[in-house]
């Protein structure tokens, strides 16, 4: 399987209205622009009501398969705690997990009928998290809406993409009044890991 | 080169391929394909009340002489087969493609139905691309064949074609011009007479294009190993090639009529030869009715479900490899009503009540889960108002609980407003609520003959719902605020009392996401006594602590909507407006 060893699997997860979609479009452009091949598969329709919901984009010389498969991922994003929990088993050994430091109760947690996990940071940091404040983060670069560009840039951290492809990607893809605010997010994000 | 899912290249396939009409009805996966054609220059298209009436539009702009693109998902094939089948032997005058968006998974569907089905069925030949480059070039070719062969032909993708983005080198638009109509009753009068004779030029038309899927390129056999073969297409072409990349591959981009020939030989040309197939046995049973052997595999291919390349590594013999298994106290996640939704008050009531309620297809399908759990059926597209009717003829001179159908407006329009002609015409009771939320919203908020909006903005009329229902000799219809718990009770509660009646309740507020208007959120003050109640309403915005039960809005979520507070005796769910 030489020519799939090359292909580099992210898994963005997380839940309906989260920026997952945004931040997996970004991602694939940038490895566009890198000149790579790329594919990115999302699942719309009846999940995004609050579900749990997970985009992948696939890059390489060569890509062939969309998806991701269990024990597969390069990189695992979470943009929250139990979907990066959910999400654990698809995760390759010696591969990245980013989550960020967020949980959002599910509908049958809120209503009393289940519970959230047991010590979920503390079950991420023994499966080898890397967790981000990304919200704060984001609060702190004046731009609280852009927690899916933070860990954007957190992911930037490990990926063979320049920094200032990212920023052009970053910048000609936002609201045009946001640009500053969400390039200071990105800087803030892969801060927060290289740092 | 640029990247665009399988929808976006197949809606960009029949732009260059000078379509001029698109015609269809949202549904997940297929949606975007229509809504991206129809921001083309050059072409005219709209959403029709359903399927069916989509391919008759079509079926007569293409006698008229023009290229036509009609989309819909699988279970949308079910109710356009009627003019399909017969489609097949009428032929065509401009070309005239359909795509079948299948859902294998259900991701957004209530069955996993296979549409290759339909074209052996149907004799309508049909095409299956497995990646945007494919989705956009075989659209576009499909246009010529079905001139050159006289037949509407179909396109074939799943949910991992429709929404994968993929690289796609896009071209320049062919003009074609309107062909000639001319008056032919032997072609499009379809009475016995004249059908008799076409069904024999069907055969003749279908062996045309038997010879030809033997040549084209569509089918392309990639010669690797001579130990093993495997036959595939469509998104499981990429999972073989991917786990098997030493294999040879029959990749089938025409999946009927199939290349025999060609089959045979590359089955002749490998020891053993394995089909892959995702969610059917569609292409192993048609290899086997050529009498070729087919290998079983090491470990079952999953019968049900999507496959991946891992599916057809471990089918094959490959294991799964190492990785850390999810804690076993992961709660679900499933997708609920959105907060401040139109829906919810209404899906309450019917519980509190005890209702039996038929259900339908849409957002508020949701509706059927926990906590709200105000559904007992949901079938297919219009079912509601017409298994209700049945619910009433069963049940009829026993003691029983009301009989309730829950249709939302554009599902009224796709087919449920035959279902209640049905009902009025034969004097069936029951009642019948139309949750008119403005707009199709479960499939991206399409326009509906009801709330007046077309596909490309077109002038338009706003139907008037409660005149339609009236008219047909229903004479009890109500219009009420379903934000207005008391109102919804009320009119719930009355409409149900008059059990011999047939009786229709419009509840009219538009969905949550058409406007994004947000009020204040709400809050709860120290007023709250733990009943639980606010939380059995299902609003993600509301929640209770595990164990003192105290609830608590988050603001985030919160849309200020203030159906919660009508459900707290203790006026403890408070704006936070001024």
């Amino acid at each position: 399987m030489a020519e799939n060893e090359k292909t580099t699997t992210v898994l963005l997860c997380g839940v309906g209205g989260q920026g997952t979609i945004l931040a997996a479009d970004l991602l694939a452009r940038a490895a566009r622009a890198a000149g790579l091949d790329v594919k990115l598969s999302e699942i719309h329709g009846m999940a995004q009501r609050g579900g749990a919901v997970s985009t992948v984009v696939r890059f390489g010389s060569h890509v062939q398969s969309m998806r991701a498969d269990v024990g597969c991922a390069d990189f695992i994003v979470s943009f929250e705690t139990t979907e990066a929990l959910r999400n654990l088993p698809f995760l390759k050994e010696g591969g990245t997990l980013l989550v960020n430091d967020e949980a959002v109760k599910p509908l049958p947690v809120a209503t009393g009928k289940a519970a959230m996990p047991h010590d979920a940071r503390g079950k991420l940091a023994r499966a080898g998290a890397v967790l981000i404040p990304a919200g704060r983060i984001a609060r702190e670069s004046g731009s609280p809406k852009s927690t899916n560009v933070v860990l954007l840039g957190a992911m930037a951290a490990g990926l063979p993409f320049a920094v200032e492809s990212w920023e052009e990607i970053v910048s000609a893809h936002v609201p045009p009044k946001t640009v500053e605010a969400n390039l200071r997010a990105f800087r803030a994000g892969l801060d927060a890991v290289q740092g | 080169m640029e990247l665009l899912s399988g929808n976006e290249a197949i809606a960009q396939g029949a732009w260059e391929a000078g379509a001029r009409i698109g015609v269809a009805y949202p549904g997940t996966p297929s949606t975007e394909t229509m809504e991206e054609f129809a921001k083309k220059d050059g072409v005219y298209a709209e959403w029709c009340p359903n399927e069916k009436v989509a391919v008759e539009v079509g079926a007569g702009a293409c006698a008229a002489g023009a290229r036509v693109l009609a989309t819909m998902k699988h279970v949308g094939v079910n109710v356009a087969a009627d003019p399909l089948f017969t489609v097949a032997y009428t032929g065509v005058n401009g070309g005239f493609v359909i795509l079948a968006a299948d859902d294998p998974g259900m991701h957004s569907s209530q069955n996993e139905q296979d549409s290759r089905f339909y074209a052996l069925a149907a004799r309508i030949p049909m095409l299956e691309p497995s990646d945007s480059a494919e989705a956009l070039a075989f659209t576009r070719e499909a246009f010529d064949f079905s001139e050159r062969f006289d037949m509407p032909f179909m396109i074939r993708s799943t949910v991992r074609i429709s929404h994968a983005k993929t690289l796609v080198e896009m071209g320049e638009r062919t003009e074609v011009p309107l062909r000639p109509y001319e008056k032919d009753a032997s072609k499009w009068v379809m009475m016995p007479a004249f059908a008799k004779p076409r069904r024999i030029s069907l055969d003749s038309r279908v062996d045309a294009v038997k010879a030809w899927a033997e040549e084209c390129s569509l089918n392309r056999a990639e010669m690797r190993s001579r130990e093993v073969g495997i036959i595939c297409s469509g998104a499981a072409y990429q999972y073989v090639v991917e786990a098997c990349p030493e294999v040879s591959v029959l990749k089938l981009g025409c999946v009927w009529p199939m290349p025999e020939a060609k089959i045979r030989s590359f089955a002749d040309a490998v020891d053993r030869l394995y089909v892959v197939d995702e969610a059917s046995e569609y292409l192993s049973l048609m290899v086997k009715s050529l009498g070729i052997e087919v290998a079983p595999f090491t470990r079952p291919l999953p019968a049900a479900g999507e496959l991946s390349a891992q599916a057809v590594s471990v089918a094959m013999g490959g294991e799964v490899p190492a990785h850390q298994e999810a804690p076993s106290d992961v709660p679900g996640r499933p997708p609920a009503l959105c907060p401040g939704c139109p829906h919810r008050l209404v899906f309450k009531e019917l519980s509190r009540m005890r209702a039996i309620v038929t259900g339908d297809i849409g957002c508020y399908t949701l509706g059927a889960l926990p906590p709200l759990s105000g559904m007992d059926t949901c079938v297919d597209m219009g079912s509601s108002v017409s298994m209700a009717h049945g619910f009433e003829l069963a049940l009829a001179g026993t003691d029983h609980r009301p009989v309730v159908a829950v249709i939302g407006d554009s599902t009224f329009g796709h087919s449920g407003l035959s279902s209640l002609l049905n009902t009025a015409y034969n004097k069936g009771a029951g009642t019948v609520c139309i949750l008119d939320n403005r707009t199709t919203a479960m499939t991206g908020r399409q326009g509906n003959p009801f709330n007046g909006v077309t596909l490309q903005n077109r002038e338009s009329r706003e139907m008037d719902l409660e005149g339609l229902v009236r008219a047909l000799g229903i004479e009890d219809v109500q219009t009420v605020d379903p934000h207005n718990a008391e109102a919804v009770r009320t009119a719930l509660k009355e409409a149900t009392h008059r059990a011999d009646d047939l009786s229709v309740i419009v509840f009219r507020a538009p969905c949550v996401l058409l406007e994004r208007k947000r009020k204040p959120a709400f809050e709860v003050t120290s007023a709250c006594t733990g009943c639980g109640v606010c939380a059995t309403l299902g609003c993600p915005a509301i929640s209770k602590d595990a164990e003192t039960g105290v609830a608590f809005v988050d603001a985030s979520l919160c849309i200020g909507c203030g159906q919660c507070a009508q459900y707290c005796k203790f006026g403890a769910l408070v704006s936070t407006e001024a």
